[in-house]
């Protein structure tokens, strides 16, 4: 073990191998990615274990919805911010990637322009407005995922943390952040397809969307994605700037005048949250078909937030377990009793905040350390360093 | 349209004087000599030839009698009909299959009738022209004032040279004022464009948009006196509709702004107490609407006095369902205010979806008393909407009530207190938790207010609340927490600001300009337009 820790420490992107829960997450990440394919490919549809394509789609848009409640954890857990924006990124990376697709249609729009889509068609629109370009090429359309989201993660970053808003204050400024985008984006004005949103897409570099097999590899792209970001996650909490960044959650000032300059810390922090987020947006849309402003919603970010929280907040892995599990009984909820689902969903915020305040991974530790104290005090004569070293 | 207005008032000034007197008294007596008449009057109305109609028309004009307007009025609706045996009626309601009809001659109810024993006296369009210019003279007698004055307006740009004449008597016989202006103007128009000085000279400083017609009509007349006149009353008139578009601005901006200021009170007096968002705020504001559907259910027919009654029932119910919350969740989440801003969210939708199961998730219509409904005409430009200038009114007693609590009363002190420095005021002997109980219910309370007065202007329905939660904070932030001033200034003037933009920029980009103005604005003042001073401000 020590071993190890010896020989990854020197390099900042590697040291997350060496942490147990790190290499039980991605085991358990690569095991599920592997069992979903082989179930899908090998076992025959007939057979009642098969997974259907619909249901790999479903897999899919839960690890990017995965992805997502990483990054609002980055923030959240290891910064101490509660965005309440969050959603804009994603949506903004969304809107990069859809933009691509619905150039990538082309010719086959319904009013069969070579250029324009067909909202700006329907618009009366002569000529594609100036940020659409470049969007024709994927290589500057995956660029834009990132760097879109970045940019303005940057631009009000910058704004709030320097005039160090922070708490109750910067929650509220991030809502209306993303409420105003959502308004902005609902105009047809601003040549985004306005309320319908962008849609109707067919194939992303070259691949049939609707086929099963680009949806198998959107599932794995998407799992591999999270893989990553939780590596980058990992590997930014455990640097010296993690610590920094820790420190600035739990006593801001203190940290500041120790002489570390704090905003920077947060802005870089951020931005890397809101690229991640714009990643899972782009992962997202190709896998629901469909990207419009309600994603802009405030009550989608404030449901991202219930996500981290119901998983446990600042361990990342939390984060996912929390995504998946609201998002799975969401499915089930609206599918059965949909009057149902926002009883609920509202229940859930209540009864996580009061009485799971650690969430779902803090139950786990809990559990853990029962059980360590259940066999500490059963067996007087254990050797307390033993007990050390097996946690 | 002109022809028949001149004809038709000809006709009144060759009945003169008495016609005037026999309207003027109100008692209409049918007797039967004037019922024979009457009737035959009808009768030359059912004939085939369109011309014996006009003519028909004409002498029922012409007769003194006091229910012509009716006929007339029911002649062009299509609702003066025959029945098998000859008998004239006049059809109330023309749906379905029965028709209730009444006696034309006496007005006396018949019960309801068969519309296939029924036969209308038809018309053509001459004929309705002909009718609508009658009616509409034919006011200008009628012993109603507002009959008159809606008359009078109407032939505004609609005066001739023949009638210039008939006009000027009936302005001197008239009595009410507002009559009186109307016919002077529309003489006026008549005479300034007919290129008249005295017309243009009438016409200065009248707002009215047909005034505006006649004067840039005489703008370009060949005299150049009375067009550079023209020129200049109209530079002057518009000049007054400018001041008075603003003020409309101003207007619509302030009762924006009360709105605001009624939704964000009662968060920031909570938020400044307890450092506590509290994200079902809107929903509380929902309740109190929805207290007042409720009262007006529960007493059908008196909508003034439910919505007076559901004033206190609105506080009480929002104050009571926000007592629940900070005892339910809140007092649990102490020191922690980002979950209670999560834990509050989800309060917000379970209300939401509570209302929607139990009342139902469509908009509830809050009927507008009458003595709210209405507005008040300042002049031909401006005129103010009376519910919303109610709900301004609303909002500025609030304001001065919460402020009165806030300074004069023992609650008030401690409120303060507390909100300074909670563990100074503590150790003062002041119960915090008593404390943070009373501002939760005041707080909860002024929500349910500010719903009230929400369902005089907006549709009463679950997603209410949601609507006005991000702009209530966006007036507690910019107004600066702790401090009531500071939010009805922000509250006012974020409404005004909203107001201003909108022409020029839409009403979403407005909203757009405004978040964003916000965010800017704490990066100069992050603690808002009057920020706490002294040790408090360190939280």
């Amino acid at each position: 073990m020590s071993l190890t820790t010896e020989s990854s420490t020197n390099f900042w992107l590697t040291r997350p191998f060496s942490e147990r829960s790190t290499q039980i997450f991605l085991g358990v990440l690569l095991a599920a990615l592997a069992l979903v394919t082989i179930l899908h490919v090998v076992v025959p549809p007939s057979n009642p274990l098969h997974v259907g394509a619909y249901t790999v789609n479903l897999f899919g848009k839960y690890l990017s919805y995965a992805l997502l409640a990483v990054a609002v954890d980055l923030v959240w857990g290891y910064l101490g911010i509660l965005s309440l924006g969050h959603g804009a990124f994603f949506a903004i990376g969304g809107y990069a990637m859809g933009m691509y697709l619905m150039r990538q249609i082309g010719e086959r729009g319904t009013y069969g322009h070579p250029v324009l889509p067909d909202f700006m068609v329907f618009l009366n629109w002569d000529s594609l407005p100036w940020y659409w370009l470049g969007f024709d090429m994927a290589w500057f359309a995956f660029a834009m995922v990132l760097i879109a989201p970045g940019l303005l993660a940057l631009v009000f970053g910058f704004l709030a943390f320097r005039s160090r808003v922070t708490g109750v204050y910067l929650s509220i400024i991030t809502q209306a952040l993303t409420f105003a985008l959502m308004l902005a984006f609902f105009r047809n004005e601003m040549g985004f397809g306005g309320n319908n949103g962008l849609t109707d897409f067919r194939e992303l570099l070259g691949y049939n969307l609707r086929s099963n097999d680009t949806r198998l590899g959107l599932f794995l792209a998407t799992g591999v994605a999270l893989g990553l970001g939780y590596i980058l996650c990992r590997a930014i909490v455990t640097s010296k700037l993690g610590r920094v960044s820790i420190a600035t959650r739990d006593a801001e000032a203190r940290t500041r005048f120790l002489g570390y300059r704090v905003e920077r810390f947060q802005l870089f922090v951020f931005v890397v949250s809101a690229m991640l987020a714009g990643l899972a947006g782009a992962l997202y849309v190709p896998q629901v078909g469909i990207i419009n402003p309600s994603e802009f919603s405030p009550i989608f970010s404030i449901e991202i937030v219930l996500w981290v929280a119901l998983g446990g907040r600042a361990t990342l892995y939390g984060a996912v377990i929390g995504a998946i599990l609201v998002n799975y009984a969401k499915t089930i909820f609206t599918g059965v009793m949909p009057d149902a689902w926002l009883f609920a969903l509202g229940a859930m915020f209540v009864l996580v905040t009061v009485f799971l305040p650690k969430g779902v991974a803090g139950l786990f530790h809990y559990l853990k350390r029962r059980k360590r104290d259940d066999t500490a005090n059963n067996d007087p004569n254990a050797d307390p360093t033993s007990k050390e070293a097996s946690a | 349209m002109r022809r028949f207005l001149s004809l038709a008032l000809l006709c009144f000034l060759l009945l003169g004087i008495t016609l005037t007197a026999q309207a003027q008294s109100t008692d209409a007596a049918s007797n039967p000599t004037n019922d024979a008449a009457a009737l035959e009057l009808l009768e030359a109305l059912d004939v085939e030839s369109y011309t014996a109609k006009g003519e028909a028309i004409t002498a029922i004009l012409q007769s003194d009698d006091e229910r012509a307007r009716d006929w007339l009025q029911a002649l062009l609706d299509g609702r003066l009909q025959r029945t098998d045996n000859g008998r004239f009626v006049l059809v109330l309601e023309n749906r379905g299959r029965d028709w209730p009809v009444a006696d034309v001659l006496t007005g006396e109810a018949l019960g309801e009738m068969s519309r296939r024993d029924l036969e209308r006296v038809g018309i053509n369009n001459n004929l309705r022209n002909q009718l609508r210019s009658a009616i509409a003279v034919v006011d200008l007698y009628s012993p109603n004032v507002e009959r008159r004055r809606t008359s009078a307006e109407r032939l505004l740009g609609e005066v001739d040279g023949e009638l210039v004449q008939p006009i000027n008597d009936l302005i001197e016989q008239e009595e009410d004022d507002q009559v009186r202006y109307r016919l002077t103007q529309a003489v006026a128009i008549y005479r300034a464009e007919a290129g008249e000085m005295a017309g243009v000279e009438a016409l200065d400083g009248s707002l009215h948009p047909r005034s505006r017609v006649a004067l840039s009509r005489a703008v370009n007349g060949d005299d150049p006196v009375i067009a550079n006149a023209a020129a200049a009353s109209l530079a002057g008139i518009e000049q007054q509709l400018k001041i008075n578009r603003g003020l409309e601005t101003l207007y619509f901006g302030l009762s924006l702004g009360s709105v605001l200021v009624l939704a964000a009170i009662g968060l920031a007096i909570t938020f400044g107490v307890m450092g506590v968002i509290n994200m079902a705020h809107g929903e509380l504001m929902m309740l109190g609407a929805y207290t007042t559907w409720a009262m007006q259910q529960l007493l059908p027919g008196q909508p003034g006095l439910a919505l007076i009654l559901s004033i206190p029932a609105g506080f009480m119910v929002a104050a009571l369902a926000g007592v629940a919350i900070e005892r339910g969740v809140i007092q649990f989440l102490k020191g922690r205010p980002l979950e209670t801003l999560l834990a509050t969210f989800g309060i917000s939708l379970i209300l939401q979806q509570l209302v929607r199961t139990v009342i139902s998730p469509l908009n509830r219509t809050v009927i507008t008393p009458e003595w709210m409904s209405g507005s008040l005409v300042v002049n031909d430009a401006l005129s103010l909407t009376l519910n919303r200038m109610y709900v301004l009114g609303f909002a500025l007693v609030v304001f001065a009530g919460l402020m009165l609590i806030m300074r004069r009363t023992r609650l008030g002190l401690e409120v303060r207190a507390v909100t300074q420095n909670r563990a100074m005021a503590r150790s003062m002997g002041i119960r915090a938790t008593r404390v943070d109980i009373m501002t939760f219910a005041l707080g909860s309370g002024v929500a349910g207010l500010a719903g009230v007065a929400l369902s005089q202007l907006t549709n009463v329905g679950p997603n209410l609340g949601q609507n006005y939660i991000i702009d209530s904070f966006m007036v507690v932030v910019f107004g600066g927490v702790g401090n009531l001033w500071g939010t009805l200034v922000a509250g006012l003037s974020l409404g005004v600001i909203n107001q201003v933009l909108e022409p020029w920029a839409g009403a979403v980009l407005a909203k757009i300009i405004v978040l964003v103005f916000i965010i800017l604005f704490i990066q100069k003042r992050p603690r808002g337009l009057f920020p706490q001073k002294g040790r408090a401000a360190e939280g």
